[in-house]
């Protein structure tokens, strides 16, 4: 039993990384136009848009 | 009769809403650094990626635009643009690709609002931790012993510690608060149960015991972050779309100053003295006197009379009523805050004071719960310390009494269920201000109607359309189709639909406060006032069209009622609720809606402080009170009914203290939304019916010592996922059996896709 508990620390960090990417999305304002996100992506350059870069 | 006053009409334009001048756009703006400034633009009608995409191409070519961004969610779009140069004509762009655009407010609107990223912040800490805990406590479960477990336990306490000191912030302040006051609420049971089973966690994996309570305490937090923030994100998604409307009031207003030259300035720096040009199609910013020009103006939102007025040099106008037809010179009687909404706010104040307060029917419930939970688990410590006199024992079957009654499920029975109907209602384009309102509106038996705009739409047709010769109309469209006055607009609409096709005039004058004159082939067409047009004296209001001063034609006229009034009143009376009408109307007018709609209840010339009284008669009477009402003359009877509504068209006043704003013509929403509500009321019910009997058959278990953490765990959530369920029915549960409800189509298309 005792040989799988390095097994704890990766889980923990995986589930702490998926957090903090979770943190961050949202500090970055990814969850403010859900609806428009969806639409924007059959209109987009390829090239990054002047909005994008802002 | 003289020529002097007339106004040359050029255009042929018969849209109402002009766009606001620049100095408006730059008022609206705010600047966010390097001389540039941001406006927020509110386009209701954006509804796919086509639209923001052609939008923001659009945009993006305007001189001195630097960054155009939709939102999609919240139909809006930001404008970046250089504040050194003159601003970009957007909202005129905008009505090139086929869109209206209203500018936002920025004051109100443009201070961010940290607390939801907090709320969501907050939230995803707890799922992490208590996730974590639970996968970690599953080896517990099944079977860890010695020190294995030790390890286990101990991993645990180091993840709970940071998840309930962070996530549970809300709930200790909360609780804090109300003990402060010397008060308990559900916030403090809550709190304590935490913080013991916290405590007595640490105390019992330190002496190696076989139970850990650190994966109830945290996920007793998520579940109920999640309820608290479901109640949030509802009344924020509300208050965000209601701000969006904010389009009638006018941000400032064109001013004459002494040297004769004009001055665009924002409403708080307008003095009553200033000399004020109020071109047509404008709203009256401030109460004023008219010393210069005649026009027609229209003063249904503030006295709810549907016919405009003529008005002339002497005439007092109020704020809010809507110059139709010539430009007015005018001079400011009082400051935007004396205006007429002065009185109006007086009055709503009154009318606030006398408000029984209501309290939601989750703090009913909490205020008889949180006295119980507490004894019971005081109880089974004392009844544990009598029977076995061991101390640890009984502390830990207190603290398992304490968690397992503390309300997960009550704690989401509410909010889930009135997030899904304020998602059915938003679908159905109504809005609600917050859940209390639903639990208001299900508990209504009378309904109060104002009339125009609400009843009716606030806009005039033609009642004799058979008995009018065909060239009569299509002359008469010809001239009708150069004015902005209500009579004229209702001719045009008529001959659309009667498909005439209309003459054409080459030079049409419009003589405002009188009519129209056209010449076409030698003759002169008149089209107006009897006295104007044939020089009869003629007291009806109806418009006569005479060519040479021979009368061909005579239009009469009367309000166009919403589509779906009659619908409404007909559900309304089998739903077994009385109805009435209040109107500042004339006594004729208010007669025959009453009579169309079969309402035997009806007030008519009334003043606000009138339609206020009545509202209080009802509620004295023991009365619940639906108002429903669009004026700034309802705002009073709004604010001091049990619960109300306002059509979108409303006036600001009404629309913000209204609990629910329609967006559609239809009355029949109204009905919808009652229906919602009772539904939602029935599935709270429900519920709190699930929860409590949750917590009779958990309770016993407790109190004997038999709830274990896994126990624990296995109870909250199942009742919890229950209770989300059965909220969730609201959606797809057919609304009524038999008939196809009419509430139930989706008008804007937006769920169709």
């Amino acid at each position: 039993m005792k040989d799988f508990f390095y097994l704890i620390p990766i889980s923990l960090a995986l589930g702490l990384a998926g957090l903090l990417l979770f943190l961050w999305s949202l500090k970055n304002g990814q969850y403010e136009d859900l609806d428009g996100a969806s639409e924007r992506i059959l209109y987009d350059d390829d090239r990054p848009s002047e909005s994008y870069l802002d | 009769m003289t020529c002097t006053s007339a106004t040359m009409i050029v255009s042929t334009d018969t849209v109402q809403a002009s766009s606001p001048l620049a100095d408006e756009f730059r008022l609206a703006s705010r600047s966010i650094g390097d001389g540039i400034l941001q406006t927020e633009i509110s386009v209701p009608s954006i509804h796919c990626g086509g639209c923001v995409n052609k939008i923001e191409r659009g945009l993006a070519k305007l001189e001195g635009v630097q960054y155009v961004r939709v939102n999609l969610s919240s139909k809006r779009l930001a404008l970046r643009w250089s504040g050194r140069g003159t601003p970009p004509d957007a909202i005129g762009a905008l009505k090139e690709l086929g869109f209206d655009g209203h500018l936002f407010d920025p004051t109100e609107e443009a201070k961010p609002n940290g607390e939801l990223s907090r709320m969501l912040r907050a939230l995803a800490v707890a799922a992490f931790g208590s996730m974590n805990i639970m996968s970690l406590s599953v080896s517990v479960w099944s079977g860890a012993e010695g020190s294995t477990r030790d390890i286990l336990h101990w991993i645990c306490a180091g993840i709970a510690l940071p998840t309930l000191l962070y996530s549970g912030r809300v709930f200790y302040q909360s609780a804090w608060r109300a003990l402060k006051h010397g008060q308990t609420n559900m916030d403090v049971p809550i709190s304590i149960g935490i913080a013991a089973a916290f405590a007595l966690s640490v105390y019992d994996s330190y002496h190696g015991y076989e139970y850990a309570y650190f994966d109830a305490a945290t996920s007793l937090v998520f579940f109920l972050l999640i309820g608290r923030t479901l109640d949030y994100v509802m009344r924020e998604r509300t208050r965000t779309a209601i701000k969006g409307l904010a389009q009638l009031s006018s941000r400032g207003a064109m001013t004459i100053k002494a040297d004769g030259e004009y001055e665009y300035l924002p409403l708080k720096e307008i003095k009553p003295g200033t000399r004020l040009l109020l071109t047509a199609g404008e709203r009256v910013p401030v109460d004023c006197e008219v010393i210069k020009g005649i026009s027609d103006v229209d003063f249904s939102l503030v006295t709810g009379e549907s016919a405009p007025r003529k008005v002339e040099s002497g005439v007092a106008l109020q704020a809010g009523t809507l110059n139709i037809t010539g430009s007015l010179t005018s001079v400011a009687t009082a400051n935007a805050e004396d205006s007429f909404l002065a009185e109006t706010i007086r009055l709503m104040e009154a009318a606030e004071s006398g408000k029984s307060v209501y309290r939601r029917i989750a703090d009913r419930a909490s205020r008889l719960y949180a006295p119980a939970v507490h004894l019971t688990s005081l109880l089974s410590f004392l009844g544990w310390m009598i029977v076995q006199g061991d101390f640890h024992q009984a502390a830990t079957i207190a603290i398992a009494v304490l968690i397992i009654t503390c309300p997960c499920a009550l704690g989401l029975a509410v909010p889930m269920v009135q997030v899904v109907a304020a998602r059915r209602l938003f679908e159905s384009r109504i809005m609600v201000k917050d859940g209390s309102a639903m639990e208001r509106l299900n508990e209504i038996d009378t309904v109060v109607f104002d009339k125009t705009g609400t009843l009716t739409l606030g806009q005039l047709q033609v009642t004799n359309i058979d008995l009018i010769d065909r060239d009569a109309l299509s002359i008469a469209t010809g001239l009708a189709s150069h004015s902005r006055h209500p009579n004229a607009q209702a001719i045009s609409a008529a001959a659309r639909t009667s498909a005439g096709n209309s003459y054409r005039f080459d030079d049409v004058k419009e003589y405002p406060g009188l009519g129209l004159e056209g010449i076409s082939q030698g003759k002169v067409y008149r089209l107006g006032r009897a006295l104007f047009a044939c020089g009869t004296e003629n007291p009806s209001p109806d418009t006569v069209l005479a060519c040479d001063g021979r009368q061909v034609a005579v239009f009469a006229f009367s309000d166009k009622l919403r589509p779906g009034a009659r619908a409404l009143v007909d559900k309304l009376r089998s739903a077994g609720i009385s109805m009435e009408i209040v109107s500042g109307d004339s006594v004729s007018a208010v007669r025959e809606i009453a009579l169309e709609l079969g309402i035997s209840e009806y007030t008519a010339c009334i003043l606000p402080g009138g339609k206020l009284e009545r509202i209080k008669v009802l509620s004295d009477q023991g009365r619940k009170v639906l108002m429903v009402g669009d004026g700034l003359n309802d705002a009073p009877a709004l604010m001091a009914a049990h619960v109300s509504m306002a059509p979108a068209s409303a006036a600001d006043v009404g629309r913000n203290n209204a609990d629910f704003v329609f967006l559609q013509d239809s009355l029949d929403t109204v009905f919808l939304a009652y229906r919602v509500s009772r539904d939602a009321g029935k599935l709270i019910r429900q519920n709190f019916v699930i929860a409590i009997g949750y917590n009779v058959v958990a309770l016993p278990v407790a109190i004997l010592g038999h709830a274990t953490p896994f126990v624990a765990a296995l109870a909250m959530s199942l009742s919890s996922i229950v209770v989300v369920a059965n909220a969730l029915r609201l959606r797809g549960e057919p609304m009524q059996g038999k008939t196809k409800p009419l509430g139930l189509k989706i008008q804007s298309g937006r769920l169709a896709e």
